[in-house]
């Protein structure tokens, strides 16, 4: 079978979909510039439409089968469940998140606590705020000028 | 927290000491920290203690429904004093060491 009778535009299409979702998570979200706003998928996800709407096209030809005309519906309607995946995970689900209207605001105390570092051994917010910082630059650890806690969601 | 590893040095320059806290365990944080190569301290809080204090916990947001933190980021002075926060809306987007540098400027 050459490649022009294969309808490629529609598996094509469904394809880039699938990586326009996927690249988010695996690629995108490594610089702040693409993961942020996630521009570079939605690009994706416009060119995997144009794809799939020249397949679609092509499948709906008064002499295609309808064989050829469900394989287009269903790659349509996957690529669509894939965008709406993506829509819900990048711009809805990624929001739901508790208010903590109780953090501590600038100008308050950090709260104070102990807790294991990956070697397992304890340590606290007043330790990490005046042990030494050895930075490349000079021979003499620099004393600490401050500590940035970042919380994060975790490992998975 | 790629960008904060790849920033560490100008964080280190000015001072700066990055600290994550999540639930996982240090068997976790270990591995974490090999894969995702990050030099900076990952502390361990399972039991959500500090997590609770900062007022970041995430009901049932985690994997099998367990407790998390929501993502956020502190710089603190010092002398222990809250100098900036990023409580984020979207765990997508987090605090840039752009910001934190600059934020670290009115630091004594």
């Amino acid at each position: 079978m050459s490649l022009n009778k294969i309808n490629w535009q529609i598996w094509f299409g469904f394809i880039l979909s699938v990586f326009a979702f996927a690249s988010y998570p695996l690629i995108f979200a490594g610089w702040p510039v693409t993961r942020d706003f996630p521009w570079a998928n939605l690009l994706l996800f416009a060119f995997a439409a144009i794809i799939l709407f020249a397949g679609v096209r092509r499948a709906f030809r008064p002499e295609k089968g309808r064989l050829a005309k469900a394989g287009a519906v269903v790659s349509v309607v996957l690529s669509t469940l894939v965008l709406g995946l993506f829509v819900m995970i990048a711009f809805v689900s990624a929001r739901w998140l508790p208010p903590s209207t109780g953090a501590p605001q600038i100008g308050s105390r950090a709260p104070e606590f102990s807790l294991s570092d990956t070697a397992g051994q304890k340590t606290t917010l007043a330790h990490l705020l005046t042990t030494p910082i050895q930075t490349q630059s000079s021979d003499t650890p620099v004393r600490p000028r401050g500590v940035l806690l970042i919380f994060y969601r975790g490992y998975w | 927290m790629r960008g904060i590893e790849n920033n560490l040095e100008k964080l280190y320059e000015a001072g700066i000491r990055p600290v994550a806290i999540s639930v996982d365990r240090p068997g976790d944080t270990l591995e974490m920290a090999g894969k995702a190569r990050l030099s900076f301290p990952l502390l361990s809080d399972p039991d959500l203690d500090a997590i609770r204090r900062y007022d970041l916990v995430h009901t049932g947001a985690g994997i099998d429904g367990t407790d998390i933190a929501r993502p956020a980021e502190f710089l603190i002075d010092a002398g222990g004093t809250i100098r900036w926060v990023n409580v984020t809306e979207n765990y997508w987007v987090r605090a840039r060491p752009e910001q934190v540098l600059e934020a670290a400027r009115s630091l004594e």
